[in-house]
């Protein structure tokens, strides 16, 4: 009997160890839960319909979309006492394609439990990841994988991608325009080049998303892709049917810039 | 009635090594997925092949700088090697399988395209620039004529997917391979995964690319003074003028300073803007990467262009042919002057000591030739 007990007792002991053993200390005793972000393509007031919506810029140039892609890297989430939360590196890069309406829903994990109040967030991939080896460059990183929006005559991830077709574009190029935009400033010679790389901050302006590890909150992004044309500079489709990796390309991420607005939060859907 | 008993040392003995035993176990971690390029060398991965690649050391000569690659993030071995010179031979990789890497970069010419001016890919198209040799890779931190890819991991993706090379788009470059039967095995045994994924492709063609190390010229052997390395007194003299006069760019045994030079040549109908296009700097206009001269008395066609056939059409070009721009190198404009001042002895002895960089170790080693 007596042995019984004390096997018993030293299993309990034991298992009790084991269990104590296994709680990995090294990860944050804070309560997590999740967040999405929802990414909505409009061109101005009307949704966006890849090839058939028809769209007129301030330049007074009608035109339609047939591809629009975007990267979303660099995530931080900012609670009303101005504290953030920076999303690790290697969950923090993501392609927006209006093709693909799966890739318009992010999720975010192990985000600390309490309210949100805003985020920023950056347009592009950064320099050190743009540099990064190759075998750190998985998912929408991979160019195999992201659907032509790599460089390879010139090392480096396409940020923003908007392609489509207007009567004032060049019959050359069969009234195609293709706005191609990257550049993460690499250096030479002491020299830096393109840098197209653009941060966004946006504010929560209703009550916030409140993350539980029970309440995974759906935060609402409206982009308005009229905003490419429409920003501090009149892009004119006829005047620049085609701008990749060249000078006038900065006027356009400064014009993206501005595309992202904060929509609604939607507390569990 | 039970009988009471006493536990024995041994059973304590046994329970602690149990409770040690139960500690160990629960604290082992479920495999984290691997960070390329594969698991560990134990590991039996999906093939039922035991991993167990074997290393490969890559050469240092000794009258190299370091190199640059950093080896400890794609370490080489023999099976790496291996699928990387078997997917850099198969045409497989351009769209009507018709061209190979080694298609344009032909060994018996050090890797460049012999006789072609221009690149010559799919369909009998051809390019804008001439071939570059390939040798000592290792030692390059950006490639092409303007430098606009910075790594050698990523290298092949633009030859690869070049509308006028081989035409693929670099996924379907892929999943060629995946599907091949001759490939899945060689990815187990360089990588401990049959999966072919973007970097254990572009990884396995960079170890084969990285040993291409050429160092055993005749001019090798005369400056590591190994026997039997005695140049000839033309060849001595060419190398007293090559270092006085062309050092300055083909400076090093790799023999370029990996700069971006406008070398005076006049723009032809291409009018290729060299670096300019990649760094969009005014001053960068017609510069090109400073080539290095290994194996240059095979390597012809000469310049970004190919527009010289022969070495002594390169050194009149630096005699005579020089003409002026806004960003023509200083070197090549001393004192007022154009070009740079040779009489005719002195090309010719320059002639000569060009050809003492040909390495014919590293043009008929089988290890570098199609299987």
């Amino acid at each position: 009997m007596k042995a019984t007990v004390t096997t018993g007792l030293l299993l309990i002991f034991v298992i009790g160890i084991a269990v104590l053993a296994c709680t990995d200390t090294s990860t944050d005793p804070i309560n997590t839960g999740k967040l999405r972000i929802a990414f909505d393509n409009v061109v101005s007031s009307s949704d966006l319909k890849l090839g058939t919506g028809t769209y007129q810029n301030a330049a007074g140039e009608s035109f339609t979309i047939t591809k629009f892609n975007y990267f979303i890297s660099n995530i931080k989430l900012r609670k009303a006492d101005g504290s953030e939360y920076t999303i690790p590196q290697d969950s923090s890069y993501f392609l927006i394609q209006e093709e693909k309406p799966a890739s318009q829903t992010i999720t975010l994990s192990k985000i600390p439990t309490g309210n949100y109040t805003g985020l920023s967030f950056m347009i592009g991939v950064d320099s050190a990841r743009s540099l990064a080896n190759i075998s750190l460059r998985t998912g929408a990183l991979d160019p195999a994988l992201n659907d032509g929006m790599y460089w390879d005559w010139n090392s480096g991830y396409i940020f923003m991608k908007i392609e489509g077709t207007s009567p004032v574009a060049p019959a050359a190029q069969n009234n195609a325009f293709f706005y191609h935009i990257g550049g993460f400033g690499g250096g030479y010679n002491g020299k830096k080049t393109l840098n197209n790389l653009r941060t966004v901050a946006l504010v929560f302006t209703d009550s916030g998303a409140n993350v539980q590890t029970n309440a995974t909150p759906s935060v609402r992004i409206v982009t308005d892709a009229m905003k490419i044309f429409n920003g501090s500079t009149k892009l004119s489709i006829a005047q620049h049917p085609s701008v990749m990796f060249d000078d006038y390309s900065p006027n356009i991420a400064n014009n993206y810039a501005q595309m992202f607005s904060y929509d609604r939060t939607l507390a569990t859907p | 009635m039970i009988r009471p008993t006493s536990i024995s040392p041994v059973q304590i003995g046994l329970l602690g090594s149990l409770m040690v035993f139960l500690l160990v176990i629960s604290c082992q971690k479920a495999d984290s997925p691997d960070p390329d390029p594969g698991p560990g060398p134990t590991d039996p991965g999906g093939g039922g092949v035991v991993y167990k690649p074997t290393p490969v050391t890559l050469r240092q000569p000794a009258n190299f700088p370091a190199m640059v690659y950093d080896l400890s993030q794609n370490p080489l071995t023999v099976e790496g090697v291996a699928l990387g010179k078997t997917l850099f031979y198969d045409a497989q990789l351009s769209r009507d399988t018709t061209v190979s890497c080694g298609f344009c970069h032909q060994q018996f010419a050090g890797f460049g395209h012999s006789d072609h001016a221009l690149s010559h890919g799919i369909g009998s198209q051809f390019g804008t620039r001439n071939v570059p040799g390939l040798q000592n890779l290792g030692w390059d931190r950006e490639f092409f004529w303007d430098g606009g890819v910075t790594s050698l991991d990523e290298l092949p993706i633009a030859p690869i997917q070049n509308p006028v090379e081989m035409d693929l788009k670099f996924s379907e470059a892929l999943s060629r391979v995946q599907k091949s039967p001759k490939y899945p095995p060689m990815f187990q045994a360089a990588f401990g995964s049959d999966t072919v994924t973007t970097a254990r492709f572009l990884k396995a063609i960079s170890q084969f690319l990285l040993t291409l190390v050429s160092a055993d010229s005749r001019y090798d052997k005369y400056v590591r003074k190994e026997a039997g390395s005695d140049l000839t007194s033309d060849e001595l003299a060419g190398l007293t003028l090559f270092q006085q006069k062309c050092a300055t760019c083909h400076a090093t045994d790799l023999f370029t300073d990996k700069s971006y030079r406008n070398n005076g040549l006049p723009v032809s109908s291409i009018n290729d803007q060299g670096r300019y296009r990649i760094t969009l700097n005014e001053s960068d206009r017609l510069k090109f990467k400073v080539p290095s001269l290994r194996n240059v008395e095979k390597t012809f066609p000469y310049m970004h262009d190919g527009r010289f056939t022969t070495l002594e059409q390169v050194i009149e070009h630096y005699r005579t042919g020089v003409q002026d721009s806004p960003t023509l190198d200083s070197a090549l404009k001393p004192n007022g002057q154009l070009g740079i001042s040779l009489t005719d002895t002195q090309k010719n002895q320059l002639v000569a000591f060009l050809k003492t960089l040909t390495d014919n170790t590293f043009i008929s080693n089988r290890a570098f030739s199609p299987n």
